[in-house]
């Protein structure tokens, strides 16, 4: 295991983008720094840059106006980075599916290495997903 | 010189995005511009594809925290195109599912505004005693967020006679923390000196933009749909409409810490009324929806929210139309922001409580040479705090009589 990944795995730096959804994923994120929760404990911040990201958390159906900033994004992310799909939006675009400004789940844009089901998901869930992530490395 | 700030349309702690440029002379702010669209998902098209009572699931989309308001709108407007009534115990159920989400939704928010002033520990205690709320709403409804609640006709899930104990006491704990909160809140110098005489907007501004639920009743312009058209078993509670006087961002927080006392007296007097009511009797039963129209309005945590349905007696609205608050009262920013520096630009935006995104980026333009600064949406926060700093030192100073 390089440096770099271990350093990642023993603090997991997340960019949270939100491509469209409808808040509640991005509430229950926040909710886990809070202090029932309070993931700081285990190393887990959240950051305002993508240059600091080592997980990329991505909310919401990819909408047409967000398309273009999440591709800049991932190419602005520093590798190796770990992307999520966040929410039933996130993995499959949920129940905008067939809206016309919708443009497809993240996936079909960029990889995604895990993904977090759920309208929204609990945040014991993202807790549990971040993990499992982690776990992979 | 004058410059123009591009803030957004991402931004890390609010939700939907939006677009703002404030365009500034020094660190003042002498005009602001705003661009919606960011989050659109054509929903109003959307649900002229989905059956009647599949679409209260789509419209608890259309914003995660008033996953309680849109329905309720909605359920109100085909129920007013089938002229039923709704009975008496699924109406308590939905106000008490309804009050729930405005306490849940108005500490978030206090929350939000205590980051952004760079008070980190009313951020803190402000989601910490939200999540009591949360199981309670759990209990209720079955789910943390998104309730499903409302229906056509009536409720989903009735509530359990053994819950309306612990949801009392768990009322209990909320109130006595919120009281405490409100008290910190108001009795703090910092806050006062950050938020005072900060973001005005005057009544006649008010009424001129359109400004809903706390924007407007924090400027003295007394209006609530849950007092003026009251639906549902709104006319069968006391409940005060809390009005301040100036309209500033104090005001709007004071507006909604005060009304979280309102809604937790809402939701005790329907569990004590509720007890009256057969249990199990929550639905009137529909068999189709006939040709014609309705609207109905509900009094969301951020104002009134408006739904129209048209029916042809098909099995699918021939046109929905969605009217949400924050759409009126982000444009109250065009009076409240300029006047006021780039530091307290970022809490006024929030104030209104509306709906962003995550992540943004904010950039300097140069209006003469064009060039072009590139600041992290965290360059704004640090600004607000760091002005918060300064204010904490200045009263620190002044305590000691240095």
């Amino acid at each position: 295991m390089s440096l770099a990944l271990k350093a990642l795995k023993k603090s997991p730096w997340v960019f949270h983008v939100n491509t469209g959804a409808c808040n509640n994923c991005d509430i229950e994120i926040l909710d886990c720094l809070t202090p029932r929760f309070d993931v700081e404990r285990f190393g887990i911040v959240l950051v305002g840059s993508i240059r600091h990201a080592d997980v990329l958390l991505i909310s919401g159906p990819v909408t047409k106006n967000c398309l273009p900033r999440l591709k800049r994004l991932y190419e602005q992310a520093p590798k190796p980075i770990k992307v999520i799909a966040f929410g039933a939006c996130g993995c499959k675009c949920g129940i905008f599916r067939d809206g016309y400004n919708t443009v497809g789940p993240v996936d079909k844009y960029i990889p995604v290495d895990a993904y977090i089901p759920g309208c929204p998901p609990k945040p014991e869930t993202i807790i549990a997903g971040v993990v499992k992530v982690l776990g992979t490395l | 010189m004058v410059k123009k700030i591009p803030i957004g349309p991402y931004h890390p702690i609010l939700e939907e995005p939006e677009f703002f440029e404030l365009i500034v002379d020094g660190e003042r702010v002498v005009d602001i511009e705003m661009t919606i669209g960011w989050s659109h998902r054509g929903i109003e098209l959307l649900s002229e594809h989905k059956t009647w009572d599949q679409i209260p699931f789509l419209v608890e989309r259309v914003c995660g925290i008033c996953s309680a308001s849109h329905p309720y709108a909605y359920v109100k407007a085909v129920e007013d195109l089938l002229g039923i009534e709704v009975p008496l115990r699924a109406q308590f159920i939905r106000v008490i599912v309804a009050e729930l989400e405005r306490l849940h939704s108005h500490l978030l928010w206090t929350g939000l505004a205590g980051h952004f002033i760079g008070y980190n520990t009313v951020f803190m205690w402000a989601w910490r005693y939200r999540e009591p709320l949360l199981d309670v709403i759990e209990a209720v409804t079955g789910n943390r967020n998104h309730y499903a609640t409302y229906r056509v006709g009536g409720v989903r899930r009735d509530l359990p006679a053994e819950e309306i104990p612990n949801i009392l006491k768990l009322l209990e704990v909320i109130e006595s923390k919120n009281s405490m909160l409100t008290k910190a809140i108001l009795d703090d110098p910092v806050i006062h000196a950050r938020t005072k005489g900060v973001g005005v907007l005057p009544r006649n501004k008010c009424r001129e933009y359109g400004a809903l639920g706390p924007t407007a009743r924090a400027g003295h312009y007394d209006i609530d749909g849950r007092r003026d058209h009251p639906i549902d078993a709104y006319d069968k509670v006391n409940f005060n409409v809390i009005v301040c006087e100036t309209g500033d961002v104090f005001d709007k927080a004071v507006v909604r810490q005060l009304e979280n006392f309102e809604s937790i007296k809402i939701i005790r007097q329907c569990l004590e009324q509720i007890k009256d009511t057969e249990p199990g009797d929550i639905w009137t039963e529909i068999h189709e929806v006939p040709p014609g129209e309705g609207h109905g309005m509900y009094e969301a945590p951020r104002g009134e929210v408006f739904h129209y349905v048209r029916s042809d007696g098909g099995n699918t609205p021939l046109r929905h139309k969605i009217r949400a608050p924050s759409f009126n009262n982000i444009l109250t920013n065009e009076v409240s922001v300029p006047g006021n520096t780039v530091a307290d630009a970022g809490l006024i935006t929030a104030a209104v409580d509306p709906c962003y995104s995550c992540t943004e980026r904010v950039g300097v333009v140069d209006s003469q040479s064009g060039s072009r600064s590139i600041l992290t949406e965290a360059d704004l926060i640090r600004l607000s705090q760091e002005k918060t700093e300064r204010i904490r030192k200045r009263l620190a100073r002044s305590r000691l009589g240095v």
